[in-house]
């Protein structure tokens, strides 16, 4: 990655894709127990993407709607995993369970990754708005009410032709730049590529409720 | 030069718009409506004109969001009404003859449409892309002051191109392409990006006649392309509408040294970047080609209804032919040879 780039928090497209392999062996590796990313080509294009598909969300118990890792990860910091009963993840209201797709699509404009998903319940029926509004964070229902058309939208899917939920990318690079002169060691070792996604979804999935895990930020 | 600015901003495509024959409630069936649409302009922003046209045809109870089909395809309402029918009438057809629907709404292929406020947001929003593309930063949008957004949105309603100058200047969006366009700026090595989508249709038999040509039945059949072109300062007024257009199509026009923005890295910091082995991993599989690239042929390119000759200066192209938010609309028809 230049240095110019990382000095203004973007990327470029060909490092997109150096970044977007080293997180799914990342992903991969520490939370095998879920469903994995993968690279999709898009059909007419030069450019792929990352697709995360049927990731689970729930919508109960916690205020925040919390995705996180069964065993490895944020609850533990043990080397070895436990096996985790599906089952405990599954809350007394099964109704409330909604799946989510998540696809990290490179904008050649801003130069930076940007999130799409959808939602749908577990008769793959999709979610309303205002249902996926219930499964977001406090801080993201907040920021919805602040910046109705600016934060998260309906837009079309660069590549699907379908409608899809967006989270709007124009800030994107202001963060990351503060995040990686926050970080000297990212710096100095110069791993600043192989770990963008990994800080780039730390922040942008929490607006979804999505939790990386800390085991992924060392692994290298 | 402000000709052809005013040539653009007064461009505009008569419409025949037919009520769809599952609303239509009374006998005889209502006349079409005739209107003429703004090039620049989207096609909700006519709803008002349109609905009381039809209102004693529509059948009782509130009607859903209007949209529009022509051909049975339901019309994308984000793309200016002008590249919507460069696009989809290879023949151009005159009237255009379209269909509009009150109800049923096809959510699950288009976007929702809360009228003018989308149509509103959606213009703005791509104003503070272009913006981000030409300078690095949407600030000179986002800090608009309230009264000028309203403006500028009132001018592009309107079609007034007086207004429009008056507050996009403060925006300073002015790109690369200005400096060769006015003929002066000789010597200055200056890099940028210019802010293009391009609707990219391919055929793999040729025609002689657009008539012929395959009609576009579904939107599966357009690639849509939102990628900046990158002019090298070095360049200038050799860089043709031609190249820019190859330059942003690598998988039928592979770049034959590394990418445009590695090159202009280069340029900046004067060393060689080489990508990593899983970088290259991507960057092989994606710029090979599929096709042999002698064997593509652009066959059609059309910006604001006009077929440009290819060797045209880009620069010329994106003074005079950009819309109110700074992007230029491209459609492109491609001949490719059949994927075996």
């Amino acid at each position: 990655m230049g240095t110019k780039e990382e000095a203004q928090g973007t990327l470029s497209s060909t490092d997109f894709g150096v970044a977007a392999s080293a997180f799914i062996l990342n992903w991969n590796t520490v939370c095998s127990s879920f469903p994995p990313w993968t690279w999709v080509l898009s059909h007419h294009q030069v450019e792929g993407y990352l697709s995360l598909e049927n990731m689970l969300l729930s919508s109960t118990q916690e205020e925040h709607g919390e995705l996180s890792c069964p065993g490895r990860g944020i609850h533990s910091h043990q080397e070895d995993p436990i096996d985790v009963d599906d089952a405990t993840l599954v809350h007394t209201n099964p109704c409330k369970v909604h799946y989510y797709d998540l696809h990290i699509i490179y904008c050649n404009s801003y130069r930076v990754p940007v999130l799409y998903f959808r939602a749908y319940d577990s008769d793959g029926e999709p979610l309303e708005f205002d249902e996926i509004e219930k499964d977001l964070p406090a801080y993201s229902k907040k920021a919805l009410s602040d910046s109705k058309w600016t934060f998260i939208t309906q837009e079309e899917h660069p590549y699907l032709n379908r409608p899809w939920y967006k989270l709007h990318p124009c800030g994107t690079s202001e963060w990351m730049k503060l995040l990686f002169h926050a970080d000297d060691a990212l710096a100095k070792t110069g791993v600043a590529i192989e770990l963008y996604l990994v800080t780039w979804l730390s922040v942008v999935g929490h607006v979804v409720g999505l939790r990386i895990p800390f085991e992924m930020m060392k692994q290298l | 030069m402000e000709e052809a600015q005013k040539y653009v901003w007064e461009g505009a495509i008569p419409l025949q718009i037919h009520l769809h024959e599952s609303e239509v409630t009374t006998l005889p069936t209502p006349p079409p409506a005739l209107i003429l649409a703004p090039r620049i302009g989207y096609l909700p922003l006519l709803v008002p004109q349109i609905k009381p046209h039809f209102s004693n045809a529509l059948p009782p109870g509130s009607p859903d969001t209007v949209w529009f089909d022509y051909n049975g395809l339901p019309l994308k309402w984000y793309i200016p009404t002008g590249v919507l029918f460069d696009l989809l009438c290879a023949e151009p057809e005159r009237p255009w003859n379209l269909t509009v629907h009150f109800r049923g709404y096809p959510s699950n292929i288009l976007v929702p449409c809360e009228g003018e406020d989308s149509v509103k947001w959606s213009f703005i929003n791509s104003l503070k892309e272009a913006a981000y593309i030409i300078n690095g930063n949407c600030k000179n949008v986002m800090n608009m002051s309230q009264p000028d957004q309203v403006e500028l949105w009132r001018s592009v309603l309107n079609g007034n191109l007086e207004a429009y100058v008056r507050i996009s200047s403060k925006l300073k969006l002015g790109t690369v392409g200005d400096e060769y366009a006015d003929g002066g700026g000789q010597g200055q090595v200056k890099t940028g990006r210019v802010p293009v989508r391009l609707y990219v249709w391919s055929v793999s038999e040729d025609f002689d006649d657009l008539e012929d040509a395959p009609q576009i039945d579904s939107w599966d059949k357009i690639s849509y392309i939102n990628r900046p072109v990158e002019i090298h300062g070095e360049e200038g007024n050799y860089f043709t509408l031609q190249d820019a257009v190859k330059s942003i199509l690598p998988e039928y026009f592979p770049n034959k040294s590394s990418t445009n923005e590695e090159s202009s890295r280069d340029e900046d910091e004067n060393e060689q970047t080489v990508p990593s082995e899983e970088g290259e991993k991507y960057l092989s599989e994606n710029v090979e080609s599929r096709y042999p690239s002698d064997n593509v042929e652009i066959k059609l390119v059309r910006i604001q209804g006009i077929e440009p000759k290819m060797e045209i200066p880009f620069s010329w192209v994106v003074k005079n032919l950009t819309n109110p938010e700074h992007y230029l609309h491209i459609c492109v028809c491609l001949k490719v040879p059949q994927v075996l």
